[in-house]
């Protein structure tokens, strides 16, 4: 770690940190208010629930093409770490460990998405890329509230913790869906004689809660940051298109997130308070369960403050890979990205729509043909300003002189990816198809296709793009081709079929694959296995990345400070950037994406003077 | 390494940082309450006739609790003005008002609003009951005239079932009120304890349920009767007494109110903060006089926010 530090401009300051000369090792590495030093704890705890929220899903994906088989090799080690209520005692008992249950294949699946989306990619996309890039990027010496930003990183290690630990609660981690839908929410994980407190559900609740608390914090850190720490010359429209992301994720967040704070409490006093914000009157519940209730409650209630975040929550997962896209597809067709202010306008306009079409995820519940009608506009209404992002992105390529190094390779994926999640869920915007559609594993062919070729493949790119500023090395390009070549065509094998599944009627929480309904979709059953293996495969193919991102520290070919040539401020910092980040003067006197620009001697101009 | 506009405002905005970041915040907490208050009107909406409630909450106490919080709004303001203009006594005078205004906002919630609630019993009857106790609802007299049946029989608990958790806040009340009933009220008493049932101080609207004057609800709550009446366990849908368990009306109530007072708690301790002679409070003031009054300034928008939430539960809890 560089030990110079930077000269801030000579401008007002309060009380600031001043004396970072003798900290100890616990207030630069574990307790730091650095941007980058947190930046990167976000992201290395966001690529570990990654990996774990992978890990669940390959023993779900196991049982749906072997129901009721055991998991190979590690069934006795899992079942070990689970327990009973996920895995079979009585089988165990018999000699047979590892076969999951109908409980146990729920509380995976409910923990996979809670971790994939709100532990993993959240974290990575928007938290690490975000605070360690965008304050480079606008020429800034670090965020506008350093401390917040800390007490953000630690908040959300909190929810971490929780969420890790309500796996070995006596009930098991939460199992009513990532969505957390009551009354089954409200009743779930509560045995007579069992605890309020100490189940999965509730700790689901409060894991949640420390979640959005750190989250909000963190968009009033980034938003406050892009306004008030802009370099000079660094105008609205010189903003690289990876901040205007940032800038509109940030927004979504501050006010998606709060209504579901708010219906997190109202199920948490639910089921430990005996409220009925949520539960019924009349409801008939087949065991006893450990609470009673007035009833009087709305399920719909809950749907409806639940879906009012998790529409915006999905754009908070795509906003800064298209984001990260720009960049290093700028970067890399040595041109600008075509039609930036479009861009500008569209990612406004996803942002404000992105509010209001939540209901479309609730076309089942009976709502009626006119407010039917209204939310079905106003989401065919929001592929707009989508499809004018992808496709600006794809133009940008046209007369391009691309350079496909590993970030591109991920970056160009991205493109198609992402255009067949897109165009999958036009279908899904309309009330009619979801008649047919909702609850599917059309959806879920849908979602993954958005979030996990295409956020997750532009979170690669921008690992590949970014590790040698931030390490000072490059990663091992053999390794990187390996890791691109093979997840593409794996991850393609594990969720294209998830569409044919969908169309043929294959629910989304069968556990057991749809063979007790086999009678009815035969004709795609063998797909569950064509599917398990791919993502075993894609398991695999990680594994090149795992060994690159941790060895290529250390073993790495060093890289310069502006490797990639690229003209955007966070390659004007030495390498890797010292506390206050810039050690010259900052004068931004161009765009962001001034390359190729006629008559020059070089083929990019640096934003910078 | 300093950070730029912690104190001065950045001359295109017009706004020092922490300004900004509690404006963020703020619209991050409407959003919030915005949710709570959404979730009222949801359920209220949808409530079934007869099980939400209507005039229990103290007008004249709640009243009075709003012109404390708006009169520390303006101590707020006075104090940090006092900042600006450099008279370090008068802010300490104005900042010393507005806390002790808030601490009196908790106080009067936590020593009288909220435990008065829980003194207060309430038991839903079975709607197949309803004309057995038609003597304590009145239906038959509210149908007539067209308006909402009642289902509760509210008031004091005197007895409760065995198996009842509220066993113990019979005991209690029975204790408090002995010395005040009268024989035919202690018979009751007595029925309840062996029909193993609840036994209830009536409120004055089931005392009389068919009188004029209960078929509104009143501002300043009417006198408690001095009728006891009994309802047999059998009969009972569900009780409780007036906790956020007992119907969704309470459960906004207290999840509105209880986090609206956590946010003044929070409030208060910033004040605090700000006002006792430590490095982030008073004794900034002789290093960066400017510093502290922007600090106040920021978390007075925050009161004032606060207050601004006051102002709409007041009228929607204790008026509508």
């Amino acid at each position: 770690m560089a030990v110079s530090h930077a000269h801030s401009p000579a401008t007002d300051h309060g009380h600031g940190d001043d004396h970072h000369h003798g900290l100890s090792f616990l207030q630069k590495y574990v307790f730091s208010t650095d941007h980058k030093v947190i930046g990167i704890q976000y992201g290395v705890t966001g690529l570990a629930f990654l990996f774990l929220g992978f890990m669940l899903m390959l023993v779900m994906r196991w049982q749906l093409a072997h129901p009721g088989e055991a998991v190979p090799f590690v069934g006795n080690l899992l079942h070990n770490i689970f327990g009973d209520t996920v895995f079979d005692g009585a089988k165990r008992a018999a000699g047979i460990a590892g076969v999951l249950t109908p409980d146990g294949y729920n509380t995976f699946g409910a923990m996979h998405g809670t971790i994939m989306v709100f532990f993993g990619v959240v974290p990575v996309a928007f938290a690490a890329f975000g605070n360690y890039v965008v304050p480079l990027q606008i020429g800034a010496p670090d965020m506008c509230f350093p401390k917040l930003n800390m007490a953000s990183f630690w908040c959300f290690f909190v929810s971490c913790v929780i969420m890790v630990g309500s796996f070995f609660v006596g009930t098991g981690a939460a199992k009513s869906g990532w969505t957390a839908y009551p009354p089954l929410a409200g009743i779930a994980d509560m045995p007579e004689g069992g605890s309020l407190w100490w189940n999965g559900q509730t700790l689901w609740l409060l894991g949640m809660v420390f979640n959005i608390t750190g989250s909000l914090l963190g968009s009033v850190n980034f938003i406050a940051t892009i306004i008030q720490l802009r370099a000079p010359g660094m105008t609205w429209m010189r903003l690289p298109f990876f901040v205007w992301a940032q800038f509109v994720t940030a927004f979504l967040l501050l006010l998606a997130f709060p209504p579901l704070e708010a219906a997190g409490l109202m199920q948490f006093t639910d089921r430990v308070f005996g409220t009925s914000f949520f539960m019924p009157t009349g409801l008939a519940v087949a065991k006893a369960v450990g609470q009673t209730w007035a009833g009087g409650g709305s399920p719909v209630l809950w749907q409806h403050l639940f879906w009012f975040l998790a529409h915006p929550e999905v754009y908070v997962l795509i906003l800064p890979a298209i984001g990260m896209v720009a960049e290093i597809v700028a970067n890399n067709t040595r041109k600008p990205i075509y039609g930036y202010k479009s861009m500008v306008y569209a990612v406004f306009a996803l942002g404000f729509l992105s509010f209001i079409v939540w209901a479309h995820h609730m076309y089942m519940t009976g709502m009626g043909a006119k407010v039917a009608s209204f939310f079905q506009a106003t989401t065919i209404m929001i592929s707009v300003p989508s499809v004018i992002l992808l496709t600006s992105l794809i133009l940008s390529l046209w007369g391009g002189s691309i350079r496909f190094n590993n970030a591109m390779l991920f970056a160009a994926a991205f493109l198609p990816m992402f255009g067949i999640g897109g165009l999958t869920g036009i279908p899904l915007a309309f009330n009619a198809v979801d008649l047919f559609l909702h609850d599917t594993y059309y959806v879920i062919g849908h979602f993954h296709y958005v979030v996990a070729p295409g956020t997750i493949f532009a979170i690669f790119a921008g690992v590949y793009h970014w590790y040698p500023k931030a390490t000072g090395r490059h990663l091992n390009v053999f390794l990187g081709r390996v890791h691109f070549w093979g997840s593409l065509v794996a991850i393609n094998g594990l969720f294209f079929p998830m569409f044919l599944q969908g169309m043929a009627g294959v629910h989304r929480r069968w556990y057991d694959g749809g063979a007790t309904y086999e009678g009815i979709i035969a004709p795609v059953l063998k797909w569950n296995n064509f599917m398990t293996v791919s993502a075993i495969l894609l398991a695999l193919f990680q594994l090149p990345f795992i060994y690159n991102f941790f060895s290529s520290i250390f073993l790495g070919q060093k890289a310069n400070d502006n490797p990639w040539e690229a003209t955007t401020l966070e390659w004007e910092t030495p390498t890797p950037p010292p506390h206050g980040n810039f050690v010259k003067e900052i004068n931004v006197v161009r765009g962001p994406y001034e390359y190729s620009v006629p008559g020059e001697s070089k083929d990019f101009l640096t934003q910078n003077a | 390494m300093e950070i730029p506009h912690t104190v001065t405002a950045r001359p295109d905005t017009g706004l020092y940082s922490s300004k900004l970041g509690i404006w963020l915040f703020l619209a991050s907490e409407v959003m919030l309450f915005g949710g709570l208050f959404s979730a009222y009107i949801f359920l209220r909406l949808g409530s079934e006739p007869g099980y939400w409630p209507h005039g229990l909450l103290n007008v004249p106490v709640g009243t009075m609790n709003t012109a404390v919080l708006i009169a520390s709004s303006v101590t707020v303001v006075f104090a940090w003005a006092a900042l600006k203009m450099r008279k370090f006594t008068q802010y300490k005078v104005y900042m010393a008002i507005t806390i002790l205004c808030g601490i009196l906002f908790l106080v009067v919630k936590l020593s009288y609003e909220w435990p008065d609630k829980f003194d207060h019993f309430g038991v839903f009857v079975k709607k197949s009951v309803a004309e057995k106790y038609d003597f304590l609802l009145g239906n038959s007299h509210l149908k007539e005239k067209g308006l909402e049946p009642r289902w509760e029989v509210a008031g004091h608990l005197l007895h409760a079932p065995e198996a009842s958790p509220y066993r113990h806040l019979a005991e209690h009340g029975l204790h408090h009120e002995e010395s005040h009933l009268d024989a035919e009220a202690k018979a009751k008493v007595e029925e309840a304890k062996s029909k193993d049932s609840y036994a209830i101080l009536l409120d004055a609207v089931n005392a009389d349920p068919k009188s004029p004057e209960n078929e509104r609800p009143h501002f300043i709550p009417r006198k408690r009767s001095t009728k006891v009446a009994v309802v047999d366990k059998a009969d009972v849908d569900h009780a409780s007494n007036f906790t956020p368990r007992h119907s969704t009306y309470f459960a906004t109530y207290f999840l509105i109110t209880g986090l609206h007072g956590l946010h003044v708690l929070g409030g208060i301790l910033v004040f605090i903060y700000f006002w006792l002679p430590i490095p982030g409070g008073t004794l900034l003031y002789r290093k960066n006089p400017e510093h502290l009054a922007n600090r106040v300034e920021v978390a007075g928008l925050f009161w004032h926010f606060v207050d601004l939430v006051w102002i709409f539960v007041f009228p929607i809890f204790y008026l509508l």
